[in-house]
């Protein structure tokens, strides 16, 4: 993988910050956008833009063969077996909102349970307590080893005859942990429940095969894998999506209007209300072209290696703690002894170096983890050893700076 | 960017004010105590007020968060301490207004301390780290006004 060339497509990056070269470690946040992506959808604004699937004039043949080309496009990412199980939303957090809605306020009913873990983002965790208040169901969690790892053990012993729905991170965007979801799939099903993961921190690191995975519902964003922000998918197997009813009406959803009643078209439209996210799909399209291109097993070995060879040097910091296991996906948790993240992240920031400081949306976490807050450096195929080296020196500066006056 | 500019951040007042707080702790029922996230980060504060007769006779404050956050909130009790609720929320305007950069006019009232966190304007990832305790402050002041 020749980095330097995969760096000059990023426009953003060949910039200074507070007077040093931009070191971006907060790809977990939102990832930059290669040339290709912010082309794309500038190009459909310039040439093509057009309302989809109405009116018969050649602009809106265009707009509606891209839009529904990038479905295609992430059908086969993603290895879905139709292109009607691939529904655009505005990210993962709507994605998961329309099941726990749909499915979840029409399925449960008090005594059922819904099992998730301790380490989700609070994006799979809130809309799961609504549906537990509303349904009367149980919300329940597998615990977390101290490693901040799942057991399958554990997850036969929470899961039951009476669990209903099983949601669950791919990737913790706090820990690293990768999660055994096609094994958790199948407790799942054993157990008459659904399976639907929380796919954000999965597909732009790694290659996804859903039905390979079994799961029943996955979700994710384009902005975290190169593509535009306030689009994602919401990818659910046909049999339940067509026994779902939408969330949202109005415009491009429907079938029949009649007075007093009206009728849904089919998959995957009928769960696209009103005018779809036509430039958001087609950037998210050419993403999914420019990551293919590079290779998802290649990605995922490139940060493999820069977060091995990240920890490597962080643990030769005295006082520096890492949180999650030995084996991570491509970001690193930590907290530089008593500094606060926040001074830590402002002390990196004046030296050009971005990383994200806070409660990463995960308050159940940070309470497991007995913390109010982390720092995270998170890796992406733009970065580079000389990334690392910059982040190394950065937070010996930190150290260097908060040690006269701790 | 150089530790210099740092410094204009992490005055040495502040950073005595983080690791000495003043008046840290709670006064028992009889206070007004105002909990406040910054629910971007996740740091807690909690201001507690002993409010008598418009004046605020005593203020103390607890909770978790960064250098600037707690520093910030060591000074507020520190200056509003004694002052009546008039003078604390023309303060907390003051402060405001200091942190948005503005010219800042301090009539009578003596600042102290907070000066100091004069620099936090030119870092606006941190503002709302600085204002968390001053905003509890009001929002105690004004719901014993309304009482």
């Amino acid at each position: 993988m020749d980095v330097k060339a995969i760096r000059s497509q990023f426009p953003i990056l060949d910039q200074s910050v507070n007077g040093s070269p931009l070191v971006y470690l907060d790809s977990a946040a939102t990832s930059q956008k290669p040339t290709s992506v912010i082309e794309a959808v500038n190009a459909y604004y310039r040439i093509d833009n057009s309302n989809v699937h109405r009116g018969v004039h050649t602009l809106g043949t265009r707009a509606t063969d891209k839009y529904e080309g990038a479905r295609e496009k992430v059908r086969q990412f993603i290895n879905a077996n139709k292109t009607e199980e691939v529904i655009f939303m505005r990210g993962t957090t709507t994605a998961i909102n329309t099941v726990a809605s749909s499915y979840g306020l029409t399925n449960l009913s008090k005594g059922d349970e819904i099992v998730i873990t301790q380490m989700e983002h609070h994006s799979n965790i809130i809309p799961w307590q609504q549906v537990a208040k509303i349904t009367g169901a149980n919300l329940k969690y597998i615990p977390l080893q101290p490693d901040g790892t799942i057991t399958l053990e554990d997850a036969r012993n929470t899961i039951t005859d009476n669990t209903k729905i099983v949601a669950m991170m791919h990737v913790s965007n706090v820990l690293g942990t990768i999660n055994p979801i096609k094994e958790v799939t199948k407790i799942a099903h054993e157990n008459g429940a659904v399976m639907l993961v929380d796919g954000a921190q999965g597909v732009p690191h790694m290659k996804v095969d859903v039905q390979d995975l079994d799961c029943d519902f996955y979700a994710f964003s384009a902005h975290k894998m190169c593509g535009p922000t306030g689009v994602g998918v919401l990818y659910g197997k046909k049999q339940l999506l067509e026994k779902m009813e939408p969330v949202e009406f109005g415009g491009e959803m429907i079938d029949f209007v009649d007075l007093y009643d009206s009728t849904w078209k089919e998959l995957p439209w009928k769960f696209e209300g009103g005018t779809p996210i036509i430039a958001g799909a087609i950037g998210l399209g050419a993403a999914i072209d420019f990551l293919q291109d590079i290779g998802m097993d290649e990605i995922t070995a490139h940060e493999t290696k820069l977060v091995d060879y990240a920890v490597n040097q962080l643990q030769t910091i005295d006082g520096l703690a890492i949180y999650g296991p030995e084996k991570r996906a491509g970001l690193i948790t930590f907290n530089l002894a008593d500094v606060h993240p926040h001074d830590t992240a402002t002390v990196l920031d004046a030296e050009g170096i971005a990383v994200r400081a806070g409660h990463h949306c995960a308050q159940p976490l940070m309470k497991w983890l007995n913390v109010t807050a982390t720092a995270r450096a998170s890796f992406y195929l733009y970065n580079t050893t000389d990334d690392v080296d910059r982040f190394i020196t950065g937070l010996n500066k930190a150290k260097e700076f908060f040690g006269d006056v701790f | 960017m150089s530790f210099d500019n740092l410094d204009t951040l992490y005055r040495q007042v502040i950073m005595d004010h983080y690791k000495n707080p003043r008046n840290r702790g709670s006064f028992g029922e009889d206070s007004v105590t105002i909990d406040m996230n910054n629910p971007t980060c996740g740091d807690r504060i909690q201001i507690h007020l002993l409010v008598e007769d418009d004046k605020v006779k005593d203020a103390k404050f607890d909770g978790e968060g960064c250098s600037i956050s707690l520093s910030s909130a060591s000074m507020m009790t520190q200056a509003i301490k004694g002052r009546n609720v008039t003078e604390a929320l023309k303060m907390s305007e003051i402060f405001s207004d200091m942190m948005l950069g503005k010219d800042i006019d301090t009539e009578d009232l003596d600042l102290g301390d907070i000066e100091a966190l004069q620099g936090v304007s030119k870092f606006p990832a941190r503002i709302k780290c600085a204002t968390l305790a001053w905003k509890a402050m009001e929002k105690g002041i004004n719901e014993q006004e309304q009482a």
